[in-house]
């Protein structure tokens, strides 16, 4: 079943970059992958290369979009077949994957991090939703470094935590070094079956201190929602609120590494689910921070889960440097919560502006 | 100095080594005898070893009784290695002969340490056990990290209650080097360890919705390391205190089914806790509840200490590791040769002219 999860990943993957079909996807691949040099070159010069005749009429076309394409990978199943050669490729990543699943023949890391599994599998399942239902419009991702650690500090909101693997999704996708982002979830994330396996695989850490700072200082982007259930279990008679920021321990753990924070405004994720109540007798039964009661959820059962198809909007802000500070600076209360103050506060005018800015809800 | 340190400077250690009727102290005494430093070695167990001890001086003597003082006072050994600290019965003993084993028998052994003049270094063979296993610790421990939950019971209580007499001893005797070694899970050809004995199980029973984080270390490293704290330390490095001795990396346990070739059965968490009291019960097996605690949500240990403090790397890294024990496990039910080979099959048929699928677009 791996392999049947890939194949819509390619497919939308090259679609998002071009509009071509099967036959003119490959050959552009080809080209690029064989031929680097002769940019300039049309598909003819790419399809004679490998001996094959019939060339697509539409070769001049992809050839003109060539220079747009990223290089991708020098595959062996030629175009011969028509749309046949684009799914015959696929076919043969897709079993390569599959094989070197199967044998446990990949890594992970010491926070059971499944980087191939998140790349192949993981965000294409993401993806959908992130471009098709939710239309995650991305702004500033030019805040976040290339390399080197930095803690991205976000608002957290929508019952469910769909915003952190969204902001994942968008710094993956429109991050030009194409960076994975470390979220730092809750306990309870780790607590439940399934969910915990996906999140460590995904990347996902416990949000402590000592997970957080080996990550940074492993040079990692990090990112965390520093509300915690707070946030994302308000009412929606507050939503846009920004609730108290923790203790602030993030503040310190950053100073500590010296890495920047960089404020994450997320718009839209306040609409999926509008929690009119909360019955916090089911909640305490089983033994969660809350049971949110939505127009719909629960009582139209699974169909009330799911979430209203709202128009999102991320923006990444000015990161705030940490490393003029001395040393001991991590210790002074007031200092972290000065700081804790400013994120917070441009988190919070971040969001009024894109209100401000938003046409409607859904659009 | 008293006479007896003096004598052992000058002649060589004598090194007393506890628990050699195992497989891994059988093979620690015939290494370090080789050693040129060393003039002695006493093996102590209370039953005789199946293997060649070499030139050893085998005295069978019960740790958990006064004899122990009697035998380090007559051979003024003045290194002890207290190897006898393990999670499984030897021969037909049962659960609370190995407690009294590795508590009483440390408790007498330490006690007479402390009584004999001659001994200037101890080196315990402890676990990572200590650090428990929960879903609200970080996600890597280091030798300071305090467990979020304190084994219950079994060898993982066992080892934290040795550590605490260890403590108390290395207060009493400053003037004796006490270097604690907590081992990850120690794999390899002929080890006799309860996670080697799971592995060993044609079918593996897992918990449903995780996929725990294991870490390996190999054999030979676990002698070599032994080796390297129970001498002088090298320049620039210290062998005394606590470390964390582990291969690189981390294997998921799903990887070290497939990797070993046996199919894993995922049972739902509280099937797997009843059925293990049952079975423990009836007495079939030791299998104790922190070693599906373990299974469940896995462990890893930091190492940075072990390199930079110890002046220690392993050979093996703990996929190695892994590799040479399932070299010398039989073949599972799906052998990984076997799934590579249907995989590539499957290629054949789906790709007629493309071969095997062995580039694949990694992006």
């Amino acid at each position: 079943m791996a392999d049947a999860k890939v194949i819509p990943f390619d497919d939308d993957r090259s679609r998002g970059s071009g509009s071509g079909g099967g036959p003119q996807r490959s050959g552009r691949r080809r080209g690029a992958g064989g031929r680097r040099g002769g940019r300039g070159d049309t598909g003819a010069a790419a399809e004679e290369l490998g001996g094959v005749q019939r060339l697509p009429e539409r070769g001049p076309a992809g050839g003109a979009e060539r220079p747009a394409e990223r290089s991708g990978s020098g595959d062996r199943s030629g175009p011969e077949g028509g749309p046949d050669g684009g799914l015959e490729r696929r076919v043969a990543a897709g079993l390569s994957f599959l094989r070197r699943r199967l044998t446990g023949d990949y890594e992970v890391d010491d926070f059971g991090y499944d980087a191939e599994l998140t790349d192949q599998v993981l965000m294409s399942l993401l993806r959908p939703v992130y471009e098709k239902y939710f239309r995650v419009e991305v702004k500033g991702v030019e805040n976040i470094p290339d390399k080197g650690g930095a803690l991205i500090v976000a608002n957290h909101s929508g019952t469910l935590p769909l915003d952190g693997l969204m902001m994942q999704v968008a710094v993956h996708d429109r991050h030009p070094a194409g960076r994975h982002l470390r979220l730092l979830a809750a306990d309870l994330v780790f607590v439940l079956p399934v969910v915990n396996e996906l999140a460590r695989k995904l990347g996902h850490t416990l949000a402590c201190a000592e997970d957080a700072e080996r990550l940074l200082e492993q040079g990692e982007l990090v990112g965390v929602m520093p509300e915690g259930f707070k946030g994302i279990g308000k009412p929606f008679s507050e939503r846009y609120k920004l609730q108290r920021f923790g203790r602030g321990g993030f503040v310190s753990t950053a100073m500590r590494q010296g890495v920047p924070i960089i404020p994450c405004s997320i718009v839209g994720a306040e609409e999926i689910y509008p929690m009119i109540g909360n019955a916090k007798t089911i909640a305490r039964v089983l033994g969660i921070p809350y049971f949110p009661l939505t127009p719909t959820f629960p009582w139209l059962g699974p169909l009330g889960a799911v979430p209203l198809p709202t128009k999102w909007t991320i923006q990444f802000g000015e990161p705030i440097p940490t490393d003029g500070y001395p040393p001991e600076a991590a210790e002074d209360p007031m200092l972290m919560f000065n700081l804790t103050d400013q994120v917070r506060e441009q988190i919070q005018h971040t969001l009024y502006k894109l209100l401000v800015q938003r046409r409607s809800v859904f659009f | 100095m008293s006479d007896a340190g003096r004598k052992a400077l000058i002649l060589g250690k004598v090194v007393l080594v506890t628990g050699v009727a195992r497989q891994l102290g059988g093979r620690f005494v015939r290494r370090i005898q080789r050693d040129p430093e060393v003039e002695r070695v006493i093996a102590v167990d209370a039953v005789p070893p199946a293997h060649q001890l070499g030139g050893a001086d085998f005295v069978q003597a019960d740790i958990r009784q006064p004899t122990i003082a009697r035998v380090l006072a007559e051979t003024g050994a003045d290194t002890v290695v207290h190897l006898d600290v393990t999670g499984t019965p030897l021969g037909g003993g049962n659960r609370a002969t190995v407690k009294e084993t590795n508590v009483i028998g440390t408790m007498q052994l330490l006690g007479a340490c402390q009584k004999s003049p001659a001994v200037r270094r101890l080196v315990i063979k402890s676990s990572t056990n200590v650090y428990g296993s929960a879903p609200r610790d970080p996600a890597v421990f280091t030798e300071t990290t305090p467990a979020k939950s304190l084994p219950s019971g079994g060898f993982a209580k066992d080892t934290v209650e040795v550590e605490g007499y260890v403590r108390g001893f290395a207060r009493r005797r400053p003037d004796v080097a006490v270097c604690v070694l907590r081992f990850a899970n120690i794999l390899g050809p002929s080890a006799d360890t309860p996670l080697a004995s799971y592995f060993a199980l044609p079918v593996l029973p897992t918990v449903f919705g995780y996929d725990p984080r294991l870490q390996f270390v190999h054999e030979d490293d676990v002698v070599e390391v032994l080796r390297l704290a129970s001498h002088e330390p090298r320049r620039g490095t210290l062998n005394s205190g606590t470390f964390n001795v582990a291969g690189d990396g981390v294997l998921l346990l799903s990887q070290c089914s497939r990797r070993l070739g046996r199919p894993t059965v995922p049972l739902l968490l509280p099937a797997v806790t009843w059925a293990g009291s049952l079975v423990r019960t009836l007495g079939m097996t030791d299998f104790s509840p922190e070693q599906f605690r373990l299974l469940t949500h896995g462990r890893v240990v930091d190492t940075v200490q072990m390199r930079e403090t110890l002046g220690f790397t392993p050979r093996y890294t703990t996929a190695e590791a892994f590799a040479d024990f399932a070299r010398g496990q039989g073949a599972g039910l799906l052998p990984p040769e076997a799934v590579a080979g249907a995989v590539d099959r499957i290629a054949a048929l789906a790709l007629p002219g493309g071969g095997r699928p062995t580039t694949h677009s990694a992006d």
